[in-house]
């Protein structure tokens, strides 16, 4: 890895700790990220001559808060106010900084951070947005690509997520920790659905929002190291990555998708799927199971099965009927039916799916299941409507396409 | 004298590589650790999972403590080790330069082994 691709990951890696130390000098999200970015420019200056620095996130920080202590000193000449009594440590040298890196200090910095960006007041959009932006650094229009829209409507989203944040006056006191577990949810929430953002993408816009999924597992991976012992967190991890590994297998190379059954289990990524089952694992032993951890346990029976015909179907059976209590929502019934399907039959599972009809009725899935049923079932006229519904609300065109093979077949 | 090789690193700069960066690290590993074959220095290599993976247990105690995450917080983290047979520290400060061509950053502790078993298991 050459130097200056070493600098930029090495910056990658500090920014969310960088950014929310600074942000605990300045509450000023535009201000801290700022001072952030010109400590990155300077970094990118001074490192290839005197050699990086040993703690490269200390090194940022004593920067970028020095560089915004004189923007704000400039600034306050021009306006008249006195403004630095409203910092707090202005006094630190970057060895004392560097000592309380290693404290509690960083591990409530990068929390209150993740916090700011996951405020309730936020829709969920915006808290997305706002958590590649600040906390993963993405640039707006990386982040305008992967969700699809122009650069301009997510600049203005963030803009927007900015302002109501400044608005709602957030506290900068670390929550206590009924709050503390409440927000930890809403966060956990916001990486899972950074995470599908990516793996749901297919075909042409997958190069774009395949780093999501990165990004989650990231973000994810940061939560843990601030909360290693809570099981949550772990199966949500561990769900991602059991996940992720079966990426370069979903496709085909034209695209289209490949189910589960069909994918060459070979390609699965290994070290991802240890790493997965390690921490399900870990937080099984916690015995406070939740639906991240349930979702990761069937993610794991998956990944355990060499061949999709050495699949434990009742287990997976009996983890959805767990989720359904926990999470009742139709979607995962509509799951259960297919494990259902593959230990009781088609019938059993279509009798499962059919009632599910009113509230799904506009969910690609259900009519693409259902179809797959009544086919199986060799009731190929209902099948044929049930395929036409479902290629009605197909999101991507490699769903259009895996469903007009099934119609293709049909003939 | 056979030595350890004890990989530290900043866990949070390897987890930001991209795939294709830890590819091309590993495969420039992969030319060092193939010549030592061949010269029949390499013992067994492991690469670590991430410390969020880890589980301590704290036996200063009793009963022993089992706690989630790596023994110690650590600026650079245990990411993996190299067995190495070497004729000196000296064969075995080449070798660490060498292997540490492949990345930038982080730290080798090169530690003479006292005793090994080979106990066979292989994942």
């Amino acid at each position: 890895m050459d130097e200056a691709r070493w600098i930029g990951t090495t910056l990658t890696a500090a920014r969310p700790q960088a950014v929310a130390a600074l942000l605990r000098y300045f509450r000023d999200l535009d201000l801290a990220e700022e001072a952030f970015q010109e400590a990155c420019l300077r970094a990118l200056k001074t490192w290839p001559q005197n050699g990086p620095p040993r703690d490269a996130a200390a090194w940022l920080i004593f920067v970028g808060r020095n560089v915004a202590l004189d923007t704000v000193r400039r600034q306050a000449k021009q306006t008249g106010l006195p403004p630095e009594e409203a910092f707090s440590d202005t006094e630190d040298t970057e060895a004392e900084i560097a000592e309380r890196m290693d404290g509690s200090h960083y591990r409530d910095d990068v929390l209150r951070l993740l916090f700011i960006c996951c405020h309730p007041e936020l829709p969920t959009t915006q808290q997305i947005a706002l958590a590649l932006r600040i906390v993963s650094g993405l640039s707006v229009r990386q982040i305008a690509r992967a969700f699809l829209i122009s650069e301009a409507a997510m600049e203005q989203r963030i803009t927007r997520a900015k302002a109501r944040i400044a608005r709602a006056e957030v506290p900068f006191e670390a929550p206590g920790a009924v709050e503390r577990s409440e927000r930890l949810g809403i966060v956990a929430a916001m990486i899972y659905l950074v995470f599908n953002e990516g793996y749901s993408a297919a075909g042409d816009t997958s190069a774009a929002r395949e780093p999501l999924c990165d990004e989650a597992i990231r973000l994810a991976r940061l939560l843990l190291r601030l909360f290693p012992a809570e099981p949550e967190i772990m199966g949500l991890t561990a769900l991602m990555l059991l996940q992720h590994a079966r990426t370069a297998a979903r496709f085909d190379a034209d695209g289209a998708v490949v189910l589960l059954d069909q994918q060459d289990r070979g390609r699965w990524n290994q070290p991802m799927i240890a790493e997965g089952l390690a921490l399900l694992d870990k937080a099984m032993r916690h015995r406070r199971p939740g639906p991240y951890q349930v979702q990761a346990a069937i993610a794991a029976l998956h990944a355990r099965a060499t061949r999709p015909e050495d699949t434990d179907w009742g287990q997976i059976d009996l983890l959805y009927g767990t989720l359904e209590i926990m999470q009742p929502s139709p979607v995962v019934t509509l799951n259960r039916a297919v494990a259902i399907s593959k230990l009781r039959g088609p019938e059993a599972a279509l009798a499962m799916v059919e009632p599910l009809g009113d509230k799904l009725s506009g969910y690609f899935h259900y009519h693409g299941l259902r179809g797959a049923l009544l086919m199986q079932l060799g009731r190929k006229k209902e099948a044929r409507e049930g395929f036409m519904a479902a290629i009605g609300l197909a999101t991507t065109p490699a769903e259009a396409a895996h469903i007009r093979t099934h119609l293709d077949a049909l003939k | 004298m056979f030595y350890a090789l004890l990989c530290y690193h900043q866990e949070d700069i390897v987890c930001a590589w991209t795939k294709e960066e830890d590819d091309a690290v590993m495969q420039k590993l992969a030319v060092v650790q193939e010549r030592l074959v061949k010269a029949g220095k390499l013992g067994p290599v492991a690469r670590l999972l991430p410390t969020t993976a880890a589980t301590t247990l704290r036996k200063d105690q009793d009963p022993a403590l089992v706690l989630d995450g790596p023994f110690a917080e650590t600026k650079e983290q245990l990411l993996g080790f190299y067995l190495l047979d070497c004729a000196d520290l000296e064969e075995a400060l080449a070798i660490a330069r060498e292997l540490g061509a492949a990345n930038p950053g982080g730290s080798y502790e090169i530690r003479p082994v006292g005793l090994f078993h080979d106990g066979g298991a292989r994942p």
